[in-house]
């Protein structure tokens, strides 16, 4: 991201200290308090990407773990097989609750500070997550899983391990969570957990959403609420651009 | 310079897109062909979705259409009562198309489909071209130019429903071109292109159309299949990008006017077997791709978007 951000970054970071070092011996503060630098992605006409940054403070030592979650939908797998020589889809399987978007970033490995019950409780880590197959559950379909969430690490849609929490001194924390440009849409989910003695001591959830915003956001909009009318425009601007096209042409 | 697609949801460099649309657009001013074909296995190749390289390659056809006819119109080359017949049958077609091109993509073949019919109408096409072409040369290089009959009688001229098109100097049944329309329309809207590359030939060896009026009617006819396709896909699909296509379009135009003057300058008979080599080259690769083992044997595709 540019330098103005970054700047406006570290001036947040600086009042967190200031506040943190103030107020935190006053009075019994919140076990962990955290929050994020932006709570609104735009996806705008130049858009390449995002990266945020979470930020926040513990009453003491401890762990921390971010998972970003998006909103989940109703998503098919399909296998491409050799079919007279050549490869087609065949078989499909569908999943629900697909997160269209996953990230998890910790101090410590997960292994090393989370219970396994506990982590799949909380659907924290790709392998605990809740994407289940609409119809049974075979050999074939833990195939399909598994090709998915390659498939979206690859598009770096899914970020098992995102990043690492990094603490400074030991209660004031940061992370940095990048979004690339294929960032879908929607409604997203922050928790901040506090992780003690393999347990979760403290947790905060904020939202973080992704929008389409500017031009780009309009022609989305306008394409599938007014679709007749997108359409009829198209083709007049295509008609006006051929038209223009001749007449600039044509004397030369 | 990036810019991001709206409906393609994807960001891609501006000078990139000018310059697809500029190659493609000298290549089919060179040539003399609409360039579809070329333009759409390069969207897919840039990573645009084949459904919205598709629909938003429709549109930009419906500009380069129109600049192309108004140059011919002004000639006098365009035969409007075959132009109406041909798009008749081409309007139904491309409905067609588009609610074929729907059902596929609701079961996940629409990508192969796209494949299957470059690899087949394009080697078609293509080996004819090569063969007609070398074949020319070679016998205008042994024994000098031929003349050639008007037109053949053949069991077209036997169909019903006869009528006159005065410009073309036919007296044929009105079914055999709004078939031909009929059928390239599919073709357009599986394939989002002008389908000129099956309905020129088809219009001088099936119609027995004169030369110098076919690629005017044709690109008469195109527009309003094109605009028929952009509208369907537009309503049923939601997936024309109207900023793709303004940028498509403006690197196409000017690419156009430069290759339209070299290629005035260059032997017709010789540009055709370039042309037909590039065709070739065109479906040879995607037959290529269809035949080699994926990288990745799985996709993922909503079924229901999150959101």
């Amino acid at each position: 991201m540019s330098k103005p951000s970054n700047m406006r970054r570290h001036f947040l970071l600086l009042l967190l200290l200031a506040f943190s070092g103030l107020a935190t011996p006053a009075k019994a503060a919140e076990p962990l308090v955290a929050d994020l630098s932006n709570h609104l992605i735009a996806i705008t006409t130049g858009f390449t990407g995002a990266q945020v940054l979470l930020f926040g403070a513990t009453d003491g030592p401890g762990d921390v773990v971010v998972v970003v979650r998006g909103p989940t939908g109703r998503a098919v797998v399909r296998r491409k097989d050799r079919v007279f020589g050549i490869w087609i889809n065949s078989a499909g399987r569908d999943f629900a609750e697909v997160p269209n978007f996953y990230a998890v970033a910790s101090s410590r490995p997960l292994e090393l500070m989370l219970g396994q019950e506990t982590a799949q409780h909380y659907g924290i880590g790709l392998a605990n997550l809740n994407i289940r197959p609409v119809s049974e559950t075979s050999a074939a379909s833990t195939d399909m899983l598994q090709a998915l969430t390659r498939i979206k690490i690859d598009e770096l849609l899914y970020q098992p391990s995102a990043g690492k929490v990094i603490f400074l001194g030991d209660r004031l924390f940061r992370v940095d969570f990048h979004f690339p440009a294929n960032v879908p849409t929607g409604s997203y989910l922050v928790e901040v957990l506090l992780i003690r003695d393999g347990q979760i001591a403290s947790a905060q959830t904020t939202p973080l959403v992704v929008s389409k915003i500017g031009v780009g956001a309009d022609i989305f909009e306008f394409a599938h609420r007014h679709a007749a009318a997108y359409g009829i425009i198209s083709i007049i601007i295509a008609l006006l651009a051929g038209w223009a096209a001749h007449l600039a042409f044509r004397r030369t | 310079m990036q810019i991001y697609l709206p409906i393609a949801e994807l960001s891609v460099n501006i000078f990139l897109l000018l310059g697809i649309g500029g190659g493609v657009g000298f290549l089919s001013g060179l040539f003399g062909v609409g360039g579809g074909f070329l333009m759409t296995p390069l969207l897919i190749f840039i990573g645009v979705p084949p459904a919205v390289a598709v629909a938003t390659q429709s549109n930009q056809v419906v500009a380069s259409s129109v600049s192309g006819v108004l140059a011919h119109w002004s000639r006098d080359n365009v035969d409007f009562k075959m132009g109406f017949v041909l798009l008749a049958g081409g309007v139904l077609g491309s409905t067609v198309g588009v609610g074929l091109f729907s059902l596929l993509s609701h079961f996940g073949q629409v990508d192969l489909v796209i494949s299957l019919f470059y690899v087949f109408f394009l080697g078609f096409i293509g080996l004819l071209m090569f063969w007609e072409s070398t074949r020319t040369i070679l016998r205008t290089r042994r024994r000098g130019p031929q003349l050639k009959k008007l037109h053949e009688h053949n069991w077209v001229h036997g169909l019903p429903l006869k009528m006159r098109f005065r410009k073309s100097r036919l007296y044929i049944s009105a079914l055999m071109p709004a078939g031909i329309g009929f059928f390239v329309g599919i073709l357009s809207a599986i394939m989002g292109v002008g389908g000129a590359f099956i309905m020129v030939p088809a219009m001088i060896y099936l119609l027995g159309m004169p030369t110098s009026i076919v690629v005017g009617t044709s690109l008469f006819q195109i527009i309003f299949v094109a605009a028929n396709v952009t509208f369907l896909q537009a309503v049923q699909n939601q997936t024309v990008d109207l900023t793709l296509a303004l940028a498509l379009t403006v690197g196409g135009v000017i690419g156009a006017q430069i290759g339209g003057r070299l290629g005035a300058k260059l032997p017709g008979e010789q540009l055709r077997v370039l042309l037909a080599a590039l065709i070739l080259f065109v479906a040879i690769r995607l037959a290529w791709e269809l035949g080699t083992r994926p990288a990745e044997l799985y996709s993922v595709m909503w079924l229901a978007p999150p959101g």
